[in-house]
């Protein structure tokens, strides 16, 4: 692990009213490094990711970004990081074009129509540049989703069920994708509670129950069944 | 420390009651009457005080994110409106007799009742917002317009009023107050702004209480 | 509030709604009224703003029904820089909405109800902007504050129209007078007024936005 990690969560807690969904969520992550996180339904996977994008602010503990606090500077995570979360963040009644050029207006950037052509480009949505979201299919979403951070630049993706409802050609084109952003020194968090193909792109696999990192290994010495053992282990006892 | 501020309430409204009905002359035109003047003038000057409170505390819970601050503006708000409903009702009870009628829609009654709904609005607000902190953020924005709301509804009331009909009907002569009538009133102000201290106190340890229970 | 504008171009759905709700209102003004055109005239003004709100309640409160889809919400609040610039063209795009309702309702009314605008149109037009912007500027603020909330559609109009009646007071009167023909001097202190409450609203709502559309 890098001496300073993209992402360092300690004693991480959040709690809603009565309940604990978060309780003491330790967890780093170290550029060029990609960790899924496993946990049922509930576990308070999108928790942690919408603590790290700055979407909720933790009851107690710490997230850094790129050493910047998520709570107490969110501006200066918001820059670091790219969510893709369960909505694509895209208008319905917007061409694909349209609304790539909305959120790069509102992100500050200043991007030339040859520029939103190359973003389209990259995620292979060029020859439905101006054809509204309403009729795309979800992995055109998702895809459309992911351009946005082809201008932005993030360091850190956060993916919350990356691969879901996605046909396997986008599977696959979006392994290939985030396996090249971690070879450009990204970070990524990825929350998922299935065992496909997400975790051929992920170093680390931590397992969150009863609102903590149960378990935190490299996934290089698991096989599938192993991970699937793990995660019926860890997540009975749990919740 | 609460309980003392309690105690001196109770020592300021009794002194309070004893200067305003037993001390106090027996106003010549209105009679006995006039004397909830003791009542409803320190209860709308403490429910402008609690609405001020809550201006001030939703500032600072924006800008510093203290949960204290939020506490202090809820129970200053149900205080204020608790107070704001009592100069309603006191000032219905004296218009009647003095007025022949419950309700007027005299400048002074109109604005006091429009920042009644207004800050209901705002506990109503508090009330349907499950999320705690989302609630407190959003309390404080209203809180905030709410207070800066208060000149606009002064005046505009005011005048509405009064470039239509002229006041002399509606308010009766208002007799220079002569000190055996100010006198029990700076009393009964006083007690009155104790036992908004003391509400204030006790109210925000019940939510924090509440909170502490519930997390 | 490009963006805004070309969404509401293709789908159509709020101004469509809302021609069709204000030509309704006219309707049930009449029905409820009667056909005495004197009695039309004297209520008239407050029979206009009546209308402005209702659309506007309406028109307003559905602000930010279109960041709910795909959470775009969570897609605002993480874009990096300055989120007043979002309220800023949220309430350009709701301005021009309100008043191109409002152009049609005056239209309207002044052919069902045979009013002469004549030459007070321009200080007509002032007024309608003037209150337009202050109603506009608070329904924003709190049409984003009630979008997540169950009870939006009750929630709203409790929480804007208390805090509105500055402006409706104030638009209703100089409406009144610029419709008698009076020149706009005689209704200075409301016109003040109403640039009073703009100006602070629009600040409060810049300020504040930021926090409302933390989720």
């Amino acid at each position: 692990m890098t001496p300073d990690p993209l992402v360092r969560v300690s004693g991480l807690r959040k709690a809603f009213g009565t309940r604990r969904v978060l309780d003491g969520v330790t967890l780093e992550v170290g550029a060029g490094e990609a960790v899924a996180l496993l946990g049922a339904n509930g576990a308070g996977k999108t928790t942690l990711l919408k603590l790290l994008a700055t979407l909720a602010r933790p009851t107690r503990g710490t997230a850094l970004i790129g050493g910047h606090d998520c709570a107490r500077r969110p501006e200066a995570v918001r820059r670091l990081i790219g969510l893709v979360a369960h909505g694509a963040h895209v208008y319905e009644d917007l061409t694909a074009r349209e609304n790539l050029r909305f959120w790069a207006t509102l992100g500050g950037l200043r991007v030339p129509p040859a520029g939103l052509a190359a973003a389209l480009a990259d995620v292979e949505l060029e020859r439905h540049a101006d054809e509204r979201v309403r009729t795309f299919s979800e992995g055109m979403r998702r895809r459309l989703s992911l351009a946005r951070f082809v201008l932005a630049r993030p360091r850190v993706l956060l993916l919350d069920e990356p691969f879901a409802g996605l046909d396997q050609r986008a599977k696959k084109w979006l392994e290939e994708y985030l396996q090249a952003f971690k070879a450009g020194g990204g970070a990524i968090v990825m929350a998922t509670h299935s065992f496909g193909r997400e975790l051929a792109v992920a170093d680390r696999i931590a397992i969150l129950a009863a609102g903590a990192i149960a378990l935190d290994t490299p996934r290089a010495s698991l096989t599938a069944d192993d991970v699937q053992r793990l995660y019926a282990l860890h997540t009975e006892n749990g919740s | 420390m609460t309980r003392v501020l309690g105690w001196l309430a109770v020592l300021g409204l009794l002194a309070g009651l004893v200067a305003g009905f037993g001390l106090a002359p027996r106003e010549v035109t209105q009679g006995n009457v006039q004397r909830i003047m003791y009542v409803h003038v320190p209860s709308v000057l403490v429910a402008y005080l609690a609405y001020t409170v809550v201006f001030v505390a939703s500032i600072a819970y924006l800008a510093r994110r203290v949960e204290a601050a939020d506490r202090v503006a809820h129970a200053s708000a149900e205080i204020g409106v608790l107070f704001n409903g009592i100069t309603i009702a006191t000032g219905s009870i004296w218009g009647k007799p003095t007025w022949g009628t419950w309700w007027t829609w005299d400048a002074r009654l109109t604005s006091v009742a429009i920042l009644f709904v207004m800050y209901l609005g705002y506990l109503l607000l508090r009330g349907m917002i499950e999320d705690r902190e989302r609630g407190a953020r959003y309390a404080a924005v209203l809180g905030i317009v709410a207070a800066l709301n208060v000149p606009l509804v002064h005046f505009s009331v005011l005048w509405w009023r009064t470039l239509h009909q002229p006041p002399s009907l509606l308010k009766p002569g208002a007799p220079a107050m002569s000190s055996a009538i100010l006198t029990p009133l700076l009393v009964n102000l006083a007690a009155y702004a104790l036992l908004y201290a003391y509400f204030l106190a006790k109210r925000v340890r019940i939510l924090r209480r509440e909170e502490e229970a519930a997390a | 509030m490009w963006k805004d504008l070309l969404v509401e171009r293709r789908s159509k759905e709020t101004l469509n709604g809302l021609f069709f709700f204000s030509l309704l209102l006219l309707f049930v003004f009449q029905f409820a009224l009667g056909p005495d055109r004197e009695r039309l005239a004297a209520v008239l003004p407050g029979l206009l703003w009546l209308g402005f709100i209702l659309s506007g309640l309406l028109g307003l409160g559905r602000t930010f029904l279109v960041e709910r889809e795909n959470d775009c919400w969570e897609g605002l609040l993480l874009a990096p820089g300055d989120k007043s610039a979002i309220y800023v063209g949220k309430l350009a795009g709701n301005l021009l909405l309100m008043l191109v309702i409002e152009t049609v309702l005056v239209a309207m009314f002044a052919v069902f109800f045979n009013v002469d605008l004549g030459a007070a149109w321009p200080a007509l037009a002032l007024v309608i902007v003037l209150g337009t912007v202050g109603f506009t500027a608070v329904g924003t603020l709190f049409a984003a504050m009630t979008a997540q909330v169950r009870a939006r559609e009750l929630l709203f109009p409790v929480l804007l129209l208390p805090v509105q009646v500055p402006v409706l007071l104030a638009t209703v009167r100089a409406t009144e007078a610029v419709l008698l023909g009076e020149p706009l001097g005689a209704v200075a202190n409301w016109l003040k007024l109403l640039a009073a409450a703009d100006l602070i609203y629009v600040v409060v709502g810049v300020l504040t936005f930021e926090f409302v559309l933390e989720g």
